[in-house]
């Protein structure tokens, strides 16, 4: 399902830990207009936490997660 | 009124504690929170620019002992500056953001930073020796109309 969707920016986040993930989204998706969909990429198994965490928070939707080998992918929609 | 604010007291001067400080400010920024830091003694050397500070002879004494955000060293095991360096060496390994760079992404996030009046005159220190994007200093009242108005309130 997750290789249907159109994806408007994909983040590269491997290699980052706490804070730096959530940071680098919150950022990237302000530059981007409501409806648009984030894939991000991450290694730091925290994001399977933070990820749901920060988009309950900032109110944004979360579409997926999910962990592939050693990779953390999610998708994020902007929904305001 | 309760706002989507978090307002956070840093008292410690520490290495470790002013990185969960600075953690806990950017990630609660970026997640769309108002997020205000207060410094008040020992974590006015966390926006203290790298100058020495003080006027009377105890104020110089002190000045010549505060450190700026890159000296300040862990709350534990820093062994003279070895500990500091060790876990600055670790951090880098592990590519976990420095301490100045937790600091410059919680100003680009525009968390507000503010130090405290009376600290700030106790131990000497002045405006211009603080980094340029603190705001003026303030007192306890101001403090706690923005912890009032807080969902979170944090002393670290």
């Amino acid at each position: 399902m997750t290789e249907q969707m159109k994806v408007d920016l994909v983040l590269d986040l491997k290699g980052l830990l706490c804070p730096l993930p959530i940071v680098k989204l919150s950022q990237a998706i302000k530059d981007l207009p409501v409806g648009a969909i984030i894939e991000g990429i991450a290694t730091d198994p925290g994001v399977m936490a933070d990820v749901p965490a920060w988009a309950k928070a900032s109110g944004q939707e979360l579409i997926s997660i999910e962990q592939r080998d050693k990779e953390y992918r999610f998708l994020i929609k902007k929904v305001k | 009124m309760e706002q989507n604010k978090l307002s956070m007291v840093v008292f410690s001067g520490d290495m470790d504690k002013l990185m969960a400080a600075f953690i806990i400010a950017t990630g609660a920024a970026a997640s769309g929170m108002e997020v205000v830091m207060f410094f008040t003694f020992w974590g006015l050397q966390a926006i203290k620019k790298s100058e020495r500070t003080g006027k009377s002879f105890f104020g110089k004494l002190l000045g010549f002992m505060l450190k700026d955000i890159n000296g300040v060293g862990p709350s534990k095991m820093n062994f003279g500056g070895i500990g500091r360096w060790m876990f600055k060496k670790m951090m880098k390994a592990k590519n976990v953001a420095m301490l100045n760079q937790l600091r410059d992404m919680a100003i680009e996030l525009g968390v507000k930073l503010v130090p405290c009046q009376m600290s700030m005159e106790v131990m000497e220190l002045t405006q211009d020796k603080l980094i340029p994007q603190v705001a003026q200093p303030v007192g306890v009242a101001t403090f706690l109309e923005e912890a009032r108005n807080s969902k979170i309130t944090l002393f670290i």
